[in-house]
């Protein structure tokens, strides 16, 4: 198997250009996404990293698909910020370009929403070693076909990212967390939709089966007691108040909870699935987002049982002939993979 | 049988319009310094006539231009010369409004502000909210990804469509993205929206709604020049507040919205508006700290709305602005560029200055939050040459906007008005990939035909839509 580290636009161009089959790696986080399949050559973009350009005012940075989260996250931090769509799986190495490749947002995407709401713009080089940009690097713009949101989720269909913009928010002041426990799925469920409908401005709504709700709170330390206590209100439970959450919540970000799985998976989910879905073997798992977003550890019987169901879902680690299911619709996809991949280099279609 | 028997062989009397009279009112959009005639106007009520119609015009080549309200302020919805319009305002019927699940599944003809009301009685509202929301449809929101004055906070329409039924321009009907806010593969439906109609025609849109905030503080604040007020904006920013809305108006603005509808805002040379959103405990703490932040800003008077009435009050004045133009002019462009929100003193001082180089009044209302600039630029369309020069200027500011590091538009897509920018924007690379999808998806060229890329399908007439 070929391997090839591109460190700069031009060289992601020449192997673009070199290789008839490519697969872009930046963490190897993911590997079900970035191992290379029979006839690929490995493209490492772990050297493609930086950040270009952050202005903290803007609330904007441009950074190298292949920067590490981490280093995205400690400079953001260092000026009270960060990406409100919570990107998991940052303490293993996870980088820009395969966070939008593989379409992930963590807890936290509950209050202001997931990845695809915080793209801005792309520069990426095509199947035919072009460079193209999309979007742009303010935080309102309507120019032009949105290439920046079509890599999100896309598994490097359509190109090799080279440089990505995101919009960023202020992080909050201060954080509380409740943890409550509900005898039956069926009560935690009745509670998590009560309050997905409410105006309380949640960072964080969990369900964490078989029937214990996690939330987590963000603001100004004074409002955040009497906040608290309307959700214990609200809820007619105590509950577990976690005032240093933290290093909890870094753990659900990065997946902790699937560690000993053979497979992981991320499956769209929706609050009125989650009784078929936790029918299913599905192993150690929880929902994020209010109930819109499972992670799930699975053996192969697992996903055995997510295929026969026709769950969509896309395995990130651990064996699977096909990680993407259902593929992409033939009709819109197809069209487009041929405009800018159309000798086939890159995964999918 | 030619295009329009079998047409008019697929629609009822009375909804395929070719008569002279008919075809007027559908000539132009919004953008009324563009009009073009159409060879007919079909006004689908279902589904399956929307893609029988699409079908049709790629069976013979007919170009077509699919429609809401117009209220596109670039040409977007203009028709293209001797093609069909598809007017969808008929298709308004909010399909399901599931507020467990938080969507609404709606019809492209259903007008923005119809989805909020539905949602209302469960505390729910959809939030992308352009000034046109009372008028404007869901469809052409998608189409032209519209936003509104909330979008630092909320983003643009992109994010709160979950997923589309779309009809190619080759007539094939698929179904992108899914209910819940996650999914997996690409985001083609997020990929659809902002693309102005050029790779086909929504059919029915998945529309996620959130719950209606709880609090609001609203903040009005008089300043002695436009550049205090924009600083102010920058003082917000650095203290860590994040508001819903932040909106700028300098005098002229501020003349007209008075003279419109008698807002009663104080005489100053610029007004912001800030508007702080959530649950009531964290607003009232915010609002501790925006109250410094503001008087450290130097503003001359500082107003804050007590009531839901003197909230509607101040928004009253904003949101009239661009109608209320039309008092001090007989004729006005629009426009919307976007710059860094810390270049905006820049832009607005070299809009000043462009404003005296071309001899035309230039009033300015923007989204501040996020850049988006506003700027009306008056005119008098009967004075010969005026609209000429009117449209230099407003050019003139759109490469500012990208000099700046902006966009040529934040929110009113780009249509027939701004694509000769597009090169400002985009290197040739750029736009030639953007050809190439439009190629793929729409080979013979029809969907929204001559909009949006400058070289690209101009019909058998190549710049007729300058002419």
């Amino acid at each position: 198997m070929p391997e090839v580290r591109a460190s700069s636009l031009e060289e992601v161009q020449e192997a673009v250009r070199t290789y008839p089959r490519l697969r872009p790696k930046g963490g190897g986080s993911k590997p079900a996404l970035s191992t290379p399949k029979d006839g690929e050559a490995l493209l490492d973009l772990s050297g493609l990293r930086g950040i270009l350009e952050y202005a903290p005012e803007e609330f904007v940075f441009t950074a190298y698909a292949g920067t590490p989260l981490k280093e995205i996250e400690e400079t953001l931090r260092a000026h009270g910020q960060y990406l409100p769509f919570h990107p998991p799986l940052v303490e293993q190495g996870a980088t820009l370009g395969g966070t939008v490749a593989a379409g992930l947002s963590g807890p936290m995407r509950e209050r202001f929403g997931g990845l695809r709401d915080f793209i801005l713009g792309v520069r990426f080089v095509d199947g035919e070693g072009r460079v193209v940009r999309g979007g742009g690097k303010v935080v309102k713009n309507a120019a032009g076909f949105p290439f920046h949101r079509l890599m999100v989720g896309s598994l490097g269909a359509f190109g090799v990212m080279v440089e990505l913009s995101f919009k960023v928010f202020p992080y909050p002041r201060a954080t509380r967390s409740l943890r409550v426990g509900f005898a039956k799925t069926e009560e935690a469920l009745e509670a998590l939709e009560g309050l997905r409908t409410l105006p309380l401005d949640l960072l964080a709504l969990d369900l964490v089966p078989p029937a214990t709700l996690e939330i987590r709170l963000g603001g100004f330390p004074e409002s955040l007691e009497k906040r608290i206590q309307r959700l214990q209100d609200l809820l007619q439970r105590e509950g577990e108040v976690l005032l240093e959450d933290e290093a909890h919540w870094e753990g659900v970000r990065n997946l902790a909870f699937l560690k000993e799985s053979p497979i992981w998976v991320k499956v769209p989910s929706r609050p009125d699935l989650i009784p078929m879905l936790e029918g299913l073997p599905l192993g150690p798992r929880r929902y994020l987002a209010g109930g819109e977003l499972l992670y799930a550890g699975l053996d192969p019987e697992g996903l055995q049982a997510l295929r026969e169901r026709a769950i969509p879902h896309l395995v990130l680690r651990g064996k699977a002939d096909q990680p993407l299911h259902p593929p992409p619709p033939e009709a819109f996809f197809a069209p487009i993979k041929r405009a800018l991949d159309p000798r086939g280099r890159f995964p999918l279609g | 049988m030619g295009f329009l028997e079998e047409l008019k062989a697929l629609f009822p009397p009375g909804r395929v319009l070719t008569r002279e009279a008919e075809l007027a009112p559908y000539e132009s959009d919004a953008l009324t310094a563009y009009r073009k005639r159409p060879l007919a106007v079909v006004l689908p009520e279902r589904k399956a006539e929307v893609v029988e119609a699409v079908r049709l015009c790629h069976r013979h080549g007919v170009p077509f231009v699919a429609r809401g309200s117009g209220t596109s302020l670039s040409g977007g919805s203009l028709p293209v010369e001797g093609g069909l319009v598809i007017a969808l305002n008929r298709m308004n019927r909010i399909l399901r409004l599931d507020p467990k699940a938080r969507i609404a599944v709606v019809e492209p003809g259903v007008v923005n502000l119809e989805v909020s009301r539905a949602a209302a009685p469960y505390g729910l509202y959809y939030a992308p909210d352009p000034s046109s929301q009372p008028i404007s449809t869901i469809g052409g929101n998608v189409a032209f990804n519209s936003g509104g004055a909330h979008c630092l906070k909320y983003g643009m329409t992109a994010g709160h469509v979950l997923a589309l039924e779309v009809v190619t321009p080759e007539g094939e009907v698929v179904r992108l993205g899914g209910e819940s806010l996650e999914g997996v593969g690409p985001d083609l439906a997020g990929f659809f929206v902002g693309t102005e109609g050029l790779l086909g025609v929504a059919l029915e849109i998945t529309l996620r709604l959130l719950p209606k905030p709880e609090a609001y503080h609203t903040l009005l604040a008089a300043y002695g020049s436009l550049e205090a007020a924009g600083n102010a904006v920058s003082q917000v920013i650095q203290s860590g507040l994040l508001p819903g809305a932040m909106e700028i108006m300098d005098r002229l603005a501020i003349e007209a919205a008075e003279a419109a509808v008698k807002a009663g805002y104080p005489q100053a040379e610029a007004l912001l508006i800030v508007e702080l959103e959530g649950p009531k405990e964290e607003v009232e703490e915010e609002a501790k700290l925006l109250a410094q932040v503001i008087q450290e800003s130097g503003a001359t008077e500082v107003r804050i709305a007590q009531s839901e009435a003197e909230r509607q009050a101040i928004w009253k004045g904003r949101k009239a602005a661009f109608s209320a133009v039309g008092r001090l002019s007989p004729d006005y462009i629009v426009q919307d560029g976007v710059v860094p929100r810390s270049r905006l003193g820049e832009a607005l001082k070299e809009i000043g200055r462009l404003s005296q180089e071309y001899g035309l009044r230039v009033a300015n209302v923007f989204h501040a939050g996020d850049g988006n600039l506003h700027p009306l630029v008056l005119y008098d369309g009967k004075k010969p040459g005026e609209l000429e020069r009117a449209e230099e200027l407003a050019g003139e500011i759109l490469k500012l906007c990208v000099r700046l590091g902006g966009s040529l538009t934040g929110e009113h897509g780009i249509g027939v008005e701004k694509k000769g920018y597009m090169p400002e924007m985009f290197a040739t690379e750029d736009l030639l990939a953007m050809e190439r999808v439009k190629e793929a998806l729409d080979p013979k060229g029809l969907a929204n035909r001559g909009k949006v890329l400058p070289g690209y399908g101009q019909g058998p007439h190549p710049g007729e839509v300058y002419a």
